[in-house]
Parts: structure tokens; C-alpha cells; sequence
């Protein structure tokens, strides 16, 4: 539980970070919040030659409008999208979804882009940044890019950022007023990571489901997105049968590893139940 | 007399002793993160050690290359077995009566054990050092599955006990076999079962856990070759065992080894016995001549040192068609993994399991344990129980709920029918204890009437049929548990610890101002000795708790005790500080009768001093008696108020209590409310009721934990699983459920003050409760037993195999 050693460097800018990251190559590491990095260094399972320390770069931190988007820096903790009106206004999943994140010691360090950059499946923001149509702004040697947070996934750990790159932030249209969500986590104690979890985003429209989004966490190697799960309640007033349907449409795309959360076929099957809770619970909000 | 004067009640007020819920006076520097822990501890020059351990559950090691280690920056030694057998030290005795290695010596036997044991200037140097330790193993088959320990074709693990077909405790039945143990009478029990118009068998596992005090194990130990004397600073719950046993192992005089044990972080029976750590840290300071610090990581501490349990139960009750039990007959295995390493009084090697009777009248009863080594890490120890009293427990609780199920009969009601009366004790139990004292249908009733619990049968009946309608998926359950304990180890002629009677003991000074100090041989771990042993002198000689200071921990000063664990301090130390405080009392007498010019037989003690019978305005407080000792005692009486008293208790106590959980389970994802928890606890005369509540409060959550899914599991090619608590569940506030306490006081008979010990009363009844209660809530389904623990997955699983989950 003691790391090795290792040089910190905390540039200035976002490009001092990336010229950083690019010189000393595959021995760097850009360091955020630390909440995953660190452990693994502790265990030595991670032993980067190089830190680079994000904190020193003020504009990679805050959350701002952008006409429909929101824009939201890398930097950014889990307990600023906590302490946000705007969050709480315009994306309230969100708020809800950092709420389940650790504790709140680990909120006040952990940041929205070390949670979707690192690639870990147990991480909650990536699925649901999946389901709010999410991209992320990727800034590297050869300039900057937007990536769909649903193609930046390749498997666990692996993302598609590329060596020198760093994510400097998200950002996402708006959910339409008086749309449902919830975000259900069924996790053993606080601080853990989800046995299974589900997002939804939905809009009604007289009495039946207009549009829906269902995101998965930590039931597969990397975030999904439920699609044949979303579509099977599109057009429903959500009826016990559809529901069924819709968790199992769900399940069928989940292959999670059994650990001590429980074996694989506890995890679809609560992964089912958490897609059908959240749809409930979403629906019960929307207006 | 006037307005001013106070009264009695204000004057026993004042004094804040036994009865008084004073606060902590301990917690005025916890709460400060001024408290003294062993890592505070910084010595000059102090080296750091740590250890290269084993990926492997089984292998042969052929090989150690330090070369490479000895080359980074700051590392100093690399220490081996090899180094270890120049003194001797390669394996020590463990306090089960087996030896252990320190340091891998030509095999590992569990994965994480101790292969070598790195020295450098600081922790990160010392792990830079054991990264670059190169060890060559030969792996061999691990043998995980204990009830394949005695097969024929099993491993051979212990290579050092080929051939030796005895052991400490007797004869050996197979090479990983390390003791059978028997007791009651086999062939009574065997026509008891015969007679029997019902019986009940199953097997009853209670799993692998650990203790995780919140500080882990951790020494500094400093030998000073000048002196030839060796300081070591170490998290001991029984330090003067420590020092014994070094003297023992290490050959220093036991005058020149000073053991202090500073303030601990909470031991839970993980730091009674001896662990490589320290005899490396010991060795390395001998030999590099600087102290040497080993602080254990939370890795180390989940999978090397101590675990508890483990224990395979498969347990039977004889009884009549209207319930009334005839006969029990109990054979357990034991998986002690790859040393026996329990912390026992070491002529019970598997400690007092035989309280397995519990709190019931059997007639006759026949105890069987036969104890196995396995490649999973040596143990076990006493995890806030007595030795082996939590497993017992749960293994007679768990069996009356089954035998009650299988009755039809209310699991509440058949214990009643059962109990042994107030009238019958002292009672001898079939299994040879003497319990002391008891009302059990007192406490039963108590319980049954403050929770509600025909209505709450009542309200799961309903919701039995609701689920059976489908109108809910939650199944609701009662969990009943009666217990009682044996605490106090122990009477000299039942327990010692390689061959040193289990007494403790105290000494108190009482200086000139009517202030002073007791020394006191056990060792807090968070228990509040400080603040309760203080409020047992208090009543005893009337001086206000906050004018005695109590020290324990340093073997320099305080009287030799065995320490703290298995409940034992206030049914033994606190005997010990009455009598001393009594044998103050005494001679306070006499001062007092010689300067009040009266025969002390005329004497009466009153709160805070002695008055005159008849006249009360002649009166003498302790306080002026105290600076009266140290300039005007009678004549030829020597000066001064001290006294000293060992304590060998003449029986154990027992303490009982009545719990009751009322859980829901959503059958759906598994997941459990513990809506409800009461815990009515009988410890006899009760010092301080603030503490009893905390240690309630602290005894009921890690039995909470381990019930509902604290374990230390293995795969079956012998990894460790749970080496963090990441997967090993240690509950937050926010998963532990709200505790109601209540109580009743049946006191000791034979103890000075009639207290009885609580800090594990909570941990033993409560394992049983909220096992009972999963089960019950099953129960309508048709289950009849489901193993521990009872994490969300095994909740569904149990449902699914139920055919209550599609």
C-alpha cells in the first residue's frame, strides 16, 4: 500500500499538459481527483514515472450554459455539480447520480472528467453521460476534438483517447423540460460501486412515453446504452408487461463478471430490476 | 448542618462512580487526535520494515535473491528464515501450544504469509526493497476445502509434523489434523437420540471473518545493545504476555524487555497473540542496532494476521413432540488454516465452545471438535467474544429455531419451555460449566413484551398472505436469540496461558491530597477502562472518579495481568480493583478510628469517608484520611495508603440477554431493513451505563457486519478474495441500523461487585438474531437452513432456489 516513487510536475495550462503528456510518453499520467489513480499506485498496480497534476489549470474547472449545452470541466468535483443550482435545475440526474458517487470525502476530490476518462466500468458518470447524449472535448498535440461519449468506450480501460490527449471537458444538450429520469444504483454499502445500475431520461406524451434513453453501469466492460430496452417502452404507458420486456431487452445486452457482488446471473437480474425501477420512477416525474 | 451542606445524593454524585453514566475521559484527547498510538511513536534513527509475502496458497520456495533489494537507495537488510535460524527465531510457539514460522522456511502455507522481511530507512524505501526481492516458488496443490483436510490423498501442508501422531492436545488422526476434542457423555447422548420422539440435524457454518480494528497491528521495537535491554511499543491487547513470551522465545532476561502498549485503536481479539511482525521488528533492531518500526497495511492486517471462525458445526437436538429438548450432540470441524494460531486459554483448544448449551436444561449433551490445518492463513482468534462463545451461540440458536420450525412451535416459546429456572442455579450444565447466576424468563419476557412480539408475529402472518396474494415482494422476518455467555477466563484451575494463571490484577496508590493512581493489568482498546475503573474505586473509597488516574500498558509499572479480551476485564481487573480499592478501605479505617479516637468496629463508611455510629457529626472524609496516612497514622502502622491485589476468580460469569431483529427482505434484488433491532443485555451490576451502551451499540454492528456479509473468502485454487474493504463489508453509519437497548441485572454471586462483562455479549446474541431472522422470513417459503452471511446476492439466491424469483 505504498507507491513507488515518481516525478509530480502541475502545469499552468491545458497545453503546457499536453506538451508534458506528449515528451514523456507512456510513463506520464495527467492526475485529477487521484480517487482511482492513486489506489491503484498504492497497490502498485499503476506505478507512472510521472504525475501531472491538473489542479494548476484554472479554466478546466466550472459549469457553464451554452445556449441549449451544458459545458462542464474536467476539473470539476463531484461535489461542485453538487453545490450547482444549474445542475440542479437543468440536468437534475445528474445531481442525483453524483449523490451515489463514494462518499462525500471522496466527492469533494473526485472530478466528472477523471470519473468518465478513466474508463473503469464501475464509474457511473460514463453511462449516464451515454444517456444525456454527452461529448467530450479531447485536447491533444494535434489540437482539439469532440468524441460522442458514446464512442469514446473500447473496453475496460481502454478509451479512446489518444497518447498526449487529455478530456477537458463534457458537455450535453439539456434535457427538455419536465422530462422524467432517475438513476437507480443498487450498490452493497456506501462508497461501493454498483452491483448494476440504470439511467433514464424520458419524455411523455399524452400518457405514453415519447422519447427514453436508458444507460447501464457496471454491467459489461464498458457504459451501455439499452437501446432495444429504450425503444420497447417508446410509444407505452409503461404496463407491467412492458416493463418485463424492457428489463429483459436490457439484461440480454449485460455481460458482467462475477465478483463478490454477486455472480453473473444475479447481476443481469438485478441490472433488469434496476431498468425497471428507474423507468418507473421516471415516469412518476415526468410531466 | 445547613442549606449548604450537601445531601447524600449530591455527595455520591459527586464522586461519579459505578451506576453514574460518566463521560469518557478518554475521549478528551480522542476526540482531538491527541491520542498516542503506536505510529505516533518516533524514535531516533528508527528503520522501517516490511514484508515480502507469498503470492502463492501452497509452495515450495527454492529460492531468495536479495541482491537486487539490497542495491535501492535506503534498504539496509533483507531478513529471511535463514537469517532467523542464526537466533533461533525461524518458528515460534504459538499460544494454541503449535509452532508458526516467523519467515518462510522452505514452503509457504497461505498466500500473503511472511517470505522476508525487508529493513530501510523509511516504508517507502523498505517497499521499493521488496519489489525487487526475488523468490522462486515451486507451487504445490492447495488444500482450501477444510472437509477435505483428513482425506486420504489431501496435501501434506505441515512437513514439520510428519510422523508426529500427537499433538498438544492428543493424538492425531492424519497429518492436517490437529486435535480432537471431546466432552459429555457420549453413550447418555447417543440413547437420548435413540429415545427421541423428534430430532433435528443440520449443519450450521459459521464463515471465515476477521476483527479489522480500525488500527492494525504494529510494533516499534528498540533494543539497546549497551544495556542489552529491548523496548518494545507495540498494539497489545496483553502486553505482559508479549513480554513473557519474548523472554521465553528470545532468551533476554524478562526484566530487560519493557513491553508498553500506548493507546489502541480497537483490537477485537486480532492483537492477543504474537505475529511475525513483531519478532522480525525485534530481530532487525538487534541486529542493525536502531529501532524498528512494522505497521501493518490493510491488506496485510484482512489477510495474514488473525482471522475468526471458520468453524463447521453439524449439530443435533434430541426432544419430546411437545418441545422439550432431551439431549444435544454437537461435531464440529475446525479450520484453523495453516498454524493453530487461536489465542485461547491454552488447555482449550477449542476454547469454551462447550457453553454450546446455551441457555437450555439438556440432560445430556456430547461436544466433538476435531480441528484441520488448511492453506488459508493461521487462526482463530476470538473476534469480540470469548474464546469460541459467539460460535457456539449461533450454532445452539440457529438448531432451536430449526427444532422450533420443525415443531410448529413459536421459536420464542420454545425457548421459555426450555430455560433453566432461576431456582436451578448455580446450574451444571451437561458439557461441565457452572453458571452463576441467570434469570432467563425474566429477560425473555421483558423482550417480548417491549417489542410487541405477538403483534409483530401477527403483522408477518399478514404479510405472508399478502406476498402469497403477489400484492408485495417483501418477506418479512423475526429473528429470536437468547444467549448466554462465559466471560472471565479465568479460574486458575480451569485456564492459564502457557502455564501463567488467567488472574489480573491491580494497584492503587492514593496520594497525600486525597488523589491517586490504580495500575491496572488488563489494557483498553477503546473499552474506557480509564473512565470505568476509575468509578469502581470511587464507590469502593468514596474519592471522586476524576481524582484517580488509570494507567495500563507499560509492564514496567502496571502489576502483571493477562490483558483485555473475552470479556474478561471487569469479571477479573475489575474484582482485582475492588479488592485492592477495599484493602485501601481497610486501613483508611483505621487511620480514620485512630484520629477520630474511636474503635474502628465503630466506624461505618458513609459515601466519601467514615463516621461514628450514633454520632454523625463525627466524620472523616477520604480525602483528609488520605493526607492523614502520610503524617499521623496510628502508631506502628507504616505510612502511606497503597495496596496491591491479584485476583484468581473463583468461577466465570454469565452474563445472558434477549435480542430481537425484525427485518424485511425484497425477495427481487436481495437487499435487507433491519427495521427494528432490541437488545436487552443482563451484565450483572452495571458501572457505567453510557459505556455498556456504546460497547452494545459497537458489538451489535460487527455482528450485523458478519451476519450480513463480513467474510474472509477464498477461491478454490486458494486466492483470498476479500483483502480489502472494498469486497470485506465493514458497515458504515448509513448501513448500520438503529440499536434499542434495554436491560435487566441479575448480578454475580461470586463477583466482589456482581458485574459481569458486556463487551461481546452484543456480538454473540446479535450474530444469531439476524441470522434467525433471514431464516425465519424464509421459512413459510420452506427453507429450514441457510448459511451465513447474508449479503443481497444470497438473499435472492436463496429466493430463487425458494421458486419465489422467477
Amino acid at each position: 500500500m505504498i507507491p513507488g516513487s515518481f516525478s509530480y510536475h502541475r502545469p499552468a495550462s491545458v497545453a503546457d499538459a499536453v506538451k508534458l503528456l506528449t515528451d514523456l510518453g507512456e510513463d506520464a499520467r495527467p492526475l485529477a481527483g487521484g480517487h482511482s489513480l492513486v489506489p491503484m499506485m498504492k497497490l502498485r498496480l499503476a506505478t507512472p514515472a510521472h504525475l501531472i497534476d491538473l489542479h494548476g489549470i484554472a479554466n478546466l474547472k466550472g459549469i457553464r450554459r451554452d445556449g441549449t449545452n451544458l459545458v462542464i470541466g474536467a476539473m470539476t468535483t463531484q461535489h461542485d455539480l453538487l453545490a450547482s443550482d444549474e445542475i440542479a435545475r437543468s440536468a437534475p440526474i445528474l445531481h442525483e447520480t453524483a449523490l451515489l458517487i463514494a462518499d462525500p470525502q471522496v466527492r469533494y476530490r473526485g472530478t466528472i472528467g477523471g470519473n468518465v476518462a478513466n474508463g473503469d466500468p464501475g464509474n457511473d458518470m460514463p453511462a449516464l453521460m451515454m444517456t444525456l447524449g454527452a461529448s467530450y472535448r479531447l485536447e491533444g498535440p494535434s489540437g482539439a476534438r469532440d468524441v460522442p461519449a458514446a464512442d469514446f468506450y473500447q473496453g475496460a480501460y481502454f478509451t479512446a483517447l489518444e497518447p498526449g490527449e487529455i478530456l477537458t471537458s463534457v458537455s450535453f444538450p439539456a434535457p427538455v423540460a419536465g422530462h422524467g429520469y432517475a438513476y437507480e444504483k443498487l450498490k452493497r454499502k456506501v462508497g461501493d460501486y454498483a452491483t448494476a445500475a440504470a439511467a433514464v431520461v424520458l419524455t411523455m406524451a399524452g400518457g405514453k412515453v415519447a422519447s427514453c434513453v436508458i444507460g447501464l453501469t457496471n454491467v459489461h466492460e464498458t457504459p451501455l446504452l439499452a437501446t432495444d430496452a429504450a425503444n420497447a417502452v417508446i410509444g407505452t404507458s409503461l404496463d407491467p408487461a412492458t416493463l418485463k420486456k424492457a428489463a429483459a431487452a436490457a439484461s440480454a445486452i449485460m455481460s458482467p463478471a462475477a465478483d463478490a457482488r454477486g455472480p453473473v446471473e444475479y447481476r443481469k437480474h438485478v441490472g433488469g430490476i434496476m431498468v425497471t425501477r428507474a423507468l418507473q420512477r421516471a415516469v412518476a416525474i415526468a410531466k | 448542618m445547613n442549606d449548604l451542606t450537601p445531601t447524600r445524593e449530591q455527595r455520591t454524585a459527586a464522586l461519579e462512580g459505578m451506576g453514574c453514566k460518566r463521560k469518557r475521559v478518554e475521549d478528551i484527547r480522542f476526540t482531538q487526535g491527541r491520542g498516542n498510538y503506536v505510529d505516533d511513536i518516533k524514535l531516533p534513527g528508527m528503520l522501517h520494515g516490511d514484508f515480502v509475502r507469498s503470492p502463492h496458497p501452497h509452495a515450495r520456495v527454492t529460492k531468495i535473491d536479495d541482491s537486487e533489494a539490497l542495491k535501492v537507495p535506503g534498504v539496509l537488510a533483507v531478513i529471511t528464515a535463514e537469517t532467523l535460524k542464526t537466533v533461533n527465531l525461524a518458528w515460534m510457539p504459538t499460544l494454541a501450544g503449535d509452532v508458526q514460522m516467523v519467515l518462510a522456511d522452505g514452503k509457504v502455507l497461505f498466500q500473503n504469509q511472511e517470505v522476508a522481511f525487508v529493513v530501510a530507512t523509511d516504508r517507502y524505501a523498505a517497499d521499493d526493497g521488496i519489489n525487487k526481492v526475488i523468490v522462486e516458488y515451486e507451487p504445490l496443490p492447495p488444500l482450501v476445502d477444510p472437509f477435505k483436510a483428513m482425506d486420504a490423498d489431501a496435501p501434506v501442508l505441515r512437513e514439520d509434523l510428519v510422523g508426529k501422531m500427537s499433538g498438544a492436545h492428543g493424538p492425531r488422526k492424519h497429518n492436517n489434523h490437529i486435535f480432537e476434542w471431546m466432552v459429555g457423555d457420549k453413550d447418555l447422548t447417543d440413547a437420548a437420540f435413540r429415545k427421541a420422539e423428534v430430532s433435528i440435524k443440520e449443519m450450521i457454518s459459521y464463515h471465515r471473518t476477521h476483527p479489522s480494528p480500525l488500527e492494525t497491528c504494529q510494533c516499534v521495537c528498540s533494543f539497546d545493545k549497551i544495556k542489552g535491554e529491548l523496548t518494545i511499543y507495540g498494539t497489545f491487547q496483553a502486553p505482559h504476555v508479549i513480554r513473557t513470551v519474548v523472554a521465553l522465545i528470545a532468551k533476554i532476561p524478562e526484566h530487560k524487555i519493557h513491553v508498553i502498549a500506548p493507546d489502541i485503536g480497537g483490537g477485537f481479539g486480532n492483537k492477543v497473540g504474537a505475529y511475525p511482525g513483531y519478532i522480525c521488528a525485534a530481530v532487525a533492531s538487534i541486529v542493525t542496532g536502531k529501532p524498528v518500526k512494522w505497521v501493518e497495511d490493510r491488506i496485510e492486517n484482512l489477510t495474514a494476521t488473525s482471522f475468526a471462525r471458520d468453524y463447521h458445526m453439524t449439530t443435533e437436538i434430541a426432544a419430546t413432540k411437545d418441545g422439550k429438548v432431551t439431549g444435544l450432540r454437537v461435531h464440529v470441524l475446525a479450520d484453523h488454516g495453516a498454524f493453530d494460531a487461536c489465542a485461547d486459554p491454552s488447555k482449550w483448544p477449542a476454547g469454551f465452545f462447550n457453553i454450546v448449551t446455551g441457555s437450555y436444561d439438556f440432560p445430556t449433551a456430547h461436544l466433538a471438535v476435531d480441528g484441520v490445518y488448511t492453506n488459508k492463513a493461521p487462526g482463530g482468534v476470538a473476534y469480540r467474544c470469548s474464546f469460541r462463545v459467539t460460535e457456539a451461540a449461533y450454532c445452539i440458536e440457529r438448531a432451536m429455531d430449526i427444532l422450533a420450525q420443525k415443531l410448529n412451535m413459536d421459536p420464542a416459546e420454545l425457548r421459555l419451555k426450555n430455560f433453566i429456572k432461576p431456582e436451578q442455579f448455580p446450574y451444571h450444565s451437561a458439557l461441565g460449566w457452572e453458571y452463576d447466576s441467570g434469570d432467563y424468563h425474566t429477560a425473555m419476557r421483558k423482550m417480548m413484551e417491549t417489542t410487541g412480539y405477538a403483534a409483530l408475529r401477527k403483522e408477518q402472518a399478514e404479510k405472508r398472505a399478502a406476498f402469497a396474494r403477489g400484492e408485495t415482494r417483501d418477506i418479512m422476518g423475526l429473528g429470536v436469540s437468547f444467549f448466554t455467555e462465559i466471560v472471565g477466563a479465568g479460574p486458575s484451575k480451569n485456564c492459564d496461558i502457557l502455564g501463567i494463571a488467567m488472574f489480573d490484577s491491580c494497584e492503587i496508590r492514593m496520594h497525600p491530597t486525597g488523589a491517586g493512581i490504580a495500575r491496572v493489568g488488563s489494557k483498553s482498546q477503546g473499552q474506557g477502562h480509564e473512565t470505568t475503573w476509575a468509578q469502581i474505586i470511587a464507590t469502593e473509597i468514596g474519592i471522586p472518579a476524576d481524582n484517580i488516574m488509570v494507567e495500563e500498558g507499560n509492564t514496567d509499572t502496571a502489576p502483571y495481568g493477562l490483558g483485555t479480551y473475552g470479556s474478561r476485564s471487569t469479571p477479573v481487573a475489575g474484582a482485582a480493583i475492588a479488592m485492592a480499592a477495599r484493602k485501601i478501605k481497610a486501613k483508611a479505617q483505621m487511620i480514620a478510628a485512630y484520629k477520630l479516637e474511636v474503635h474502628e468496629d465503630d466506624l461505618e463508611f458513609d459515601i466519601d469517608g467514615f463516621r461514628v455510629r450514633g454520632l454523625p457529626e463525627k466524620f472523616m472524609s477520604m480525602k483528609d484520611i488520605c493526607w492523614a496516612a502520610y503524617n499521623s497514622v496510628p502508631p506502628g502502622m507504616e505510612p502511606g495508603l497503597e495496596a496491591v491485589s491479584y485476583y484468581d476468580p473463583p468461577n466465570m460469569t454469565y452474563p445472558f440477554g434477549a435480542y430481537l431483529c425484525v427485518m424485511d427482505i425484497d425477495v427481487d434484488t436481495g437487499v435487507y431493513n433491519v427495521r427494528r433491532f432490541y437488545a436487552l443485555d443482563d451484565c450483572g451490576t452495571r458501572i457505567n451505563p453510557m459505556i455498556i451502551e456504546g460497547q452494545i451499540h459497537g458489538g451489535l454492528t460487527e455482528a450485523f457486519a458478519i451476519a450480513m456479509g463480513q467474510e474472509i473468502r477464498y477461491d478454490e485454487v486458494g486466492n483470498v478474495v476479500t483483502g480489502s474493504f472494498m469486497d470485506f463489508f465493514m458497515p458504515t453509519a448509513v448501513e448500520t441500523p438503529h440499536w434499542e437497548t434495554d436491560f435487566t441485572v441479575t448480578p454475580s454471586p461470586h463477583h466482589p461487585i456482581g458485574a459481569k462483562g458486556v463487551g461481546e455479549s452484543p456480538n454473540v446474541g446479535g450474530v444469531p438474531a439476524f441470522s434467525n431472522a433471514v431464516n425465519d422470513a424464509f421459512s413459510f417459503l420452506g427453507s429450514k437452513h441457510i448459511q451465513m452471511p447474508h449479503d443481497f446476492w444470497r438473499n435472492w439466491k436463496a429466493a430463487k432456489d425458494l421458486g419465489a424469483v422467477a
